[in-house]
């Protein structure tokens, strides 16, 4: 029995999100192989210190934009060829754009937003986040073929060095594989994003308004950071939507989360519960935000933030 | 155009969230129940459709008859029929086989459902019942165009946005951006007295076997203090981000 990944790519190199499912798929598999489907990937060898033992190499210029339902289809023939019954995916927008399609192909039960290796492995059982975060919900899968869609940073990444043998592979795909067409794709480049990031700066009301975000941008750059914001703040239209951070936002799942000028609505903390320190500057030691963090600074943003800035500089020039 | 919205019925978002029977069950007792945020900002895109396009939309929902005011609470947004499959909502495939059957029945040209609900956070419900229906499905949908059976849609992904055109029939997975928030409707006393004379249909469910169950719930562990740090002493955060919780 193998376990089989989808290992997702970004111009032809691989995300950190590909290491970390392959991971999780090695201490899933145990001793059994872990397959890897990679689309486009200009160099597969890395797969194979995370556990990876065969790739599934597709090299196919159709396949070269994400498209969920053609994707969906080579992952179906490739469990199909392999025979695996454990499937994983990241929790990326395109993983949690195809993995129910894949699950409907495969008859496979699907648990979503998994933060650790299962409870039991017979029966199949899983402790995934649910209420954004403010509780966890222990899921039976009972399908034969299981897909496990993993959140974020939750299992992090374990190297298993090994080398791993390549097979091109060659799904047989369909004209209806391509009824949803992508006509354009706008992407902020070298920008990190909420999903991927290790670190998260956000900023709420209390920076009063969207000028003030410079100092905001600048900790983010200095830390290699995304930057998020609050409901009110993306609402009042001071940042995008795609930065909203909370229960109809973003769930954070970082290493990392700084807020400034946030009181820590119950729609906010939930959303960033699953990230693993918190900070908070606010300059109303009432804030409910106090409670949900682990370190805590009272003070006037304007003042501390760019200190801290200065602070890290010096900080990230030594550890260099 | 024909508009489905797929509605769930969900604790609201300030909802203090606790479990019984030995945290096995999702306890009720004092919550407040709304229409899943991420069918709010779908059931205004199609009220939009219905205004500007001449569309008829109507609202479903899988569960038992408590969850029958979130349904009227979209009649009385204006959606023009409601249709309520009578058994419990166990898991995502048993509920996406459900609305996929209503879907087919009633001859959808366009199905909206929320990108995930707030409770279960499944997000597996919209793909699903396309895949079933074997329709076109844009997920985590923030603009939605439709031209005759020409669709045009923008969809969030990480760290940007991607435009997709599709035929009909199409589902989508709707989330906020959809609409703005500030054009969320808001149920006028007309509306309200008019959703009380609107058909509200309850349907038989059909045998349908779970994939998955949930066993059991959990709590987070309650947080230690938060410690606080002087903001003259900002080299002490530093510190501890990087010693004691290995952040930076």
């Amino acid at each position: 029995m193998s376990v089989l990944v989808y290992t997702e790519t970004e111009d032809g190199k691989f995300k950190k999100a590909a290491f970390e499912v392959a991971s999780y798929a090695k201490e899933v598999a145990g001793g059994d192989e872990v397959v890897a489907v990679s689309f486009n990937a200009t160099d597969t060898s890395e797969l194979g210190n995370y556990g990876v033992s065969k790739v599934l190499n597709i090299q196919n210029d159709k396949l070269s934009k994400f498209n969920a339902e053609a994707y969906a289809d080579a992952l179906t023939q490739a469990v199909k060829k392999e025979g695996s019954k454990i499937v994983v995916v990241s929790q990326s927008a395109n993983s949690r754009y195809l993995a129910p399609l894949l699950a409907v192909h495969l008859n496979a039960g699907y648990a979503s937003n998994v933060m650790a290796a299962p409870e039991s492995t017979d029966p199949f059982t899983v402790k995934r986040s649910a209420f954004t975060n403010k509780a966890f919900n222990f899921t039976k899968i009972t399908t034969d073929v299981k897909i496990v869609g993993l959140s974020q940073n939750a299992f992090g990444l374990k190297e298993n060095q090994g080398d791993a043998t390549v097979e091109d592979f060659s799904p047989e795909l369909k004209e209806g594989d391509f009824t949803v067409n992508v006509e354009s794709v706008d992407k902020a480049k070298d920008k990190v994003t909420i999903a991927d990031a290790e670190v998260v700066v956000s900023g709420g009301r209390g920076l009063k308004g969207p000028e003030n975000w410079g100092m905001i941008e600048e900790m983010a750059d200095i830390l290699g950071a995304a930057t998020a914001c609050s409901k009110p703040v993306s609402d009042m239209g001071w940042r995008p939507h795609s930065e909203h951070v909370g229960q109809t936002g973003k769930p954070v799942a970082s290493n990392l989360y700084i807020a400034v000028g946030i009181s820590g609505a119950i729609q906010h903390l939930a959303g960033i519960n699953a990230a693993k320190t918190k900070v908070v500057i606010n300059n109303d030691p009432e804030a409910p935000f106090f409670k949900a963090a682990d370190y805590g600074v009272v003070g006037d943003a304007f003042e501390i933030v760019p200190k801290l800035n200065e602070k890290l500089k010096e900080f990230k020039a030594k550890n260099a | 155009m024909k508009i489905l919205v797929c509605i769930s019925h969900v604790p609201d978002t300030t909802s203090k969230i606790n479990f019984t029977d030995g945290d096995s069950k999702f306890d009720t007792n004092g919550v407040n129940f709304v229409i899943n945020p991420n069918d709010e900002f779908g059931l205004t895109r199609a009220m939009w459709f219905k205004e500007k396009q001449g569309a008829s939309v109507d609202v479903v929902n899988v569960g038992g008859a408590e969850t029958e005011p979130t349904l009227r609470k979209a009649l009385a947004i204006g959606a023009d029929n409601a249709i309520r499959v009578d058994t419990p909502a166990t898991d995502g495939f048993q509920v996406a086989k459900q609305l996929a059957k209503v879907a087919k029945d009633g001859g959808y040209d366009l199905v909206i459902a929320g990108r995930e609900s707030i409770d279960y956070n499944g997000g597996m419900v919209p793909g699903m019942l396309a895949a079933i229906l074997d329709a076109n499905f844009v997920n985590n949908c923030i603009s939605l165009e439709i031209d005759g059976d020409k669709a045009k849609a923008i969809r969030e992904i990480d760290g940007g946005k991607e435009t997709l055109t599709a035929s009909l029939p199409l589902v989508i997975g709707g989330q906020k951006g959809l609409v703005e928030e500030s054009d969320l409707k808001i149920p006028n006393m007309r509306g309200i007295m008019q959703a009380r004379k609107k058909p509200l249909n309850v349907v038989a469910a059909e045998e349908v076997s779970v994939q998955t169950e949930a066993v059991k719930f959990e709590k987070p562990a309650p947080k230690g203090d938060v410690k606080l740090i002087d903001p003259e002493n900002l080299d002490e955060l530093i510190d501890l981000l990087h010693n004691e919780a290995k952040a930076i």
